[in-house]
């Protein structure tokens, strides 16, 4: 197993900038009222029978003011470069030169953003009879737009926040669905707290508005159909719906935060991650146990925020470990933002935060008993990352004292 | 005779197993032979109609078979022969539980044409929209697709395979992601998380929509005939790089480990650096300050000055705008002392083996830091009036080569360089 826990010795690393663009709104405000409101925004009839959570509706030209910056980019690098840029004004280092040039950068990216025209053109000339050698070459050669690359290299979400927003440090892009936003968060985590790095960018940004991704989702009949139903409350009809977030956190030791007058959010205490083998029913609970001791001590008033995806059977054995750890309020992400993949775990981080910071877990929103009240202000949240296929995160989020 | 420890007090981290693969064949061995002979492993593509192509040739790993087919399983293919082949020369762990982390550099990943045709072939009618595509996906025919397109399915499989701890991470910043797989390997073990740590970096993506997405952007040689020829670093005539696979592995173990067990080091990773651009998507900085930047971090890293750097193992993708880049920024970390320093470009033989390239060519450094011979650059004909490093041209040369710096620049100003050392310092 792989762990990074503030050792003795290590610095202390806060969280001091969150930037959040999703389905629910933009920025803290918006997501913090819809989060006490219970309002979810979905969307199931635009890819009917697949239920998407769709962004909702931001000014790009806020944070990405070049209109041929936008252009370069495919939407889900337009999301996470307009995030990272809220998280930056949130820690409020947004256009500060002397940090940006060294800040460190791991993103969780997908990529692939693919042009639906171009794939039916070939594929239905192709029906049509066109079978000549060269014709996929000819086509695409004709049809592909010359920078629709750089739209769908996983790495350059992070080109694309460096160029727009100025950074100059370290950049690494993690890929592996759901489990490279936790290795995103947790090799951050290790590098700060070892003095190697002062302060870093983290997170990942997702599009859930993408019939590519459903088709590849669909292979698997991963996809959340017809209707719309909270996480926990899918078991007969389970599935994810897809949805777009942009998660990013502005992560720094607690030195360069105090030395800039820096306001942490919360405490990024610990992250750590595995691959449970998921040969048997209960090896994900078993590994979810094992993240869950690897976890500093727990002595304060602490809660739950999953990424749980409402996939099967991933979702029923982590239900099965939170039944363990009932007296730990739990919260669903799946449910109020959809599943946005390498973003969930950031964006789970980045709610824990929240939470914290503003003394409430916000409310549950489920019918199954899985998710309860929560009385008082919660000083420690752990956020839960279980893949709907492969990979289990675990990060603990509490209280600067 | 020597600190575990670096001159900042790190551990010291050594190679103790390495693997390899390129278009000039498998394992060390046979790569070595032909590389210091000077062979080109690039040739004209048979594994797809070439029609239609402005390149037409690639380095190709022809000699793995992979059934069926794709991209992604080629790459997990070469992954786990260059694994095994690191592994046994490391003799470290026992079968399937290696006492550590993985490190992928990967392409990134998505369905590939041959499953969409299968797909477009399925609906059954001549008209139809992407939405007919996405309502015959489902029900387990293709489930077997899914697992094969998840971004963490090759990363998965060699953790599966070789029994690594904990989360493997899949990893890339473009062209410079082998570099990166190293520069995580080694810093888990500076910060003492890890006394070993597997560093796997691989492509197999030479694929009709990978030579087409490189050809528009321009960055690709057309000198198609004889194909041999066509990747010519430091070249006047060159024209854009070539496309290849391979893969290669490497076993890092902190230096006390390594010596515990008795194991036989190979070399040292004395240093890593990175930096990034924020100038342009594609292109470097005009005042190359992001890689003199990264360069001189790499040696700061490592605690070493540019005149203890004797070979450089050039990026020398042979595009025309990254070897002037090179040169300058080389020239401008290092001064006079360049003119001492021989310079070589794998790419040359082996093409450009993209998200392996920062791993094959540390591999190509260790080899030349054990052999005291360098590589060629071949088809080193014409050189480039502009760019004058001493570079090791169509014939290798012996030399006393003490520190290696390896660079590697990707798309979205990734820059990343190593500095690898026969001993520990």
């Amino acid at each position: 197993m792989t762990d990074t826990a503030s050792k003795p010795g290590q610095t202390e690393v806060w969280i001091t900038g969150i930037g959040l663009a999703t389905s629910l709104g933009e920025g803290l405000e918006a997501n913090w009222a819809a989060l006490q409101e219970k309002r979810i925004n979905v969307d199931e009839k635009g890819f009917a029978p697949y239920i998407v959570h769709p962004l909702m509706p931001v000014s790009f030209d806020a944070q990405i003011p070049k209109k041929g910056d936008q252009r370069q980019m495919e939407a889900w690098q337009r999301i996470g470069t307009y995030a990272a840029g809220l998280a930056l004004d949130s820690a409020g280092i947004k256009g500060n030169k002397d940090i940006l040039s060294k800040i460190d950068m791991v993103v969780a990216a997908g990529g692939g953003e693919r042009d639906l025209n171009v794939d039916t053109g070939v594929l239905t000339a192709e029906a049509k009879g066109a079978n000549a050698p060269g014709f996929l070459n000819e086509r695409l050669m004709s049809d592909l737009r010359p920078t629709l690359f750089l739209a769908q290299l996983s790495n350059l979400l992070a080109g694309n926040i460096a160029i727009v927003h100025g950074l100059g440090g370290t950049s690494r892009t993690f890929m592996g669905e759901e489990v490279a936003g936790a290795d995103a968060a947790r090799i951050a985590l290790a590098r700060i707290a070892s003095g190697e790095s002062d302060i870093a960018l983290v997170g990942g940004s997702h599009n859930g508005e993408r019939k590519d991704l459903m088709v590849l989702y669909e292979f698997g009949d991963f996809n959340l159909k017809d209707k719309f139903a909270p996480v926990w409350a899918r078991k007969d009809h389970a599935g994810f719906a897809l949805g777009s977030a942009g998660a990013f956190l502005v992560l720094e030791s607690k030195a360069h935060a105090q030395a800039r007058g820096a306001k942490p959010f919360a405490r990024l205490s610990s992250v750590v991650a595995d691959l449970a083998r998921r040969k048997q029913p209960g090896d994900m609970a078993v590994t979810l146990e094992k993240l869950w001791a690897k976890l500093p001590k727990r002595e304060g008033k602490g809660a739950i925020i999953t990424g749980a995806t409402g996939a099967e059977p991933a979702t029923s054995e982590e239900r099965g470990f939170l039944k363990g750890h009932a007296d730990f309020p739990v919260r669903s992400t799946g449910t109020m933002f959809g599943h946005t993949m390498e973003t969930q775990f950031p964006l789970g981080i980045a709610l824990a935060a929240l939470s914290i910071s503003r003394g409430a877990l916000f409310p549950p929103n489920d019918s199954t008993g899985t998710e309860i009240e929560m009385q008082g202000a919660p000083t420690q949240i752990v956020v839960v990352g279980a893949g709907h296929w492969r990979g289990e995160g675990m990060a603990l989020v509490e209280a600067v004292s | 005779m020597t600190a575990p420890r670096d001159k900042l007090g790190r551990p010291v981290v050594v190679v103790t197993g390495m693997g390899i693969m390129t278009s000039l064949g498998a394992g060390k061995a046979d790569n070595w032979a032909k590389l210091v002979a000077g062979e080109s492993g690039i040739r004209t593509i048979t594994r797809f109609p070439v029609d239609g192509l402005k390149t037409t040739m690639a380095g190709t790993v022809d000699f793995v078979s992979v059934d069926p087919f794709s991209s992604t399983g080629l790459s997990e293919r070469m992954a786990e022969l260059v694994t095994q082949e690191a592994l046994e020369q490391a003799g470290i762990g026992a079968k399937a539980d290696f006492p550590g982390p993985l490190f992928l550099a990967v392409a990134p990943v998505e369905v590939e044409w041959p499953q969409r045709r299968e797909l477009g072939r399925a609906v059954g009618k001549p008209d139809f929209t992407y939405d007919d595509l996405l309502r015959i996906s489902g029900g387990g025919k293709y489930a077997a697709y899914h697992h094969r397109f998840m971004f963490g399915s090759v990363a998965a499989h060699l953790a599966e395979t070789f029994g690594t701890k904990g989360s493997p991470i899949s990893l890339s910043t473009a062209c410079a992601s082998g570099a990166t797989s190293i520069q995580l390997g080694v810093e888990a073990i500076r910060r003492g998380e890890t006394d070993a740590a597997l560093c796997v970096a691989t492509d197999g993506t030479v694929n009709p929509e990978a030579m087409v997405r490189f050809s528009l952007l321009s960055a690709l040689s057309t000198q198609n005939d004889p194909p041999q020829a066509a990747s010519r670093p430091f070249s006047k005539n060159r024209d854009g790089f070539v496309m290849a696979e391979g893969a290669g592995a490497l076993v890092l173990e902190s230096y006390e480990a390594a010596t515990a067990r008795g194991a036989k080091i190979l070399g040292v990773i004395a240093g890593c650096g990175e930096l990034t651009d924020s100038f342009h998507r594609t292109r470097s900085s005009p005042d190359g300050k992001p890689i003199i930047g990264c360069m001189n971090k790499t040696l700061a890293d490592a605690g070493m000055t540019t005149d203890q750097i004797d070979h450089i193992n050039a990026h020398g993708t042979a595009t025309p705008e990254n070897d002037k880049m090179e040169y300058n920024t080389t020239s401008a970390v290092f001064g006079e002392l360049l003119q001492k320093i021989p310079v070589t470009s794998n790419k040359s033989m082996v093409g450009h083996t993209i998200s392996a390239a920062g791993a094959v060519e540390a591999i190509f450094s260790l080899l030349t830091l054990e052999h005291q011979r360098i590589p060629p650059t071949i088809n080193y004909d014409t050189p480039d009036p502009t760019i004058l490093f001493d570079v090791v041209g169509n014939k290798a040369r012996d030399a006393r080569v003490t520190a290696v710096m390896s660079n590697s620049f990707g798309f979205g100003g990734q820059n990343a360089s190593l500095i690898l050392t026969r001993e520990p310092a």
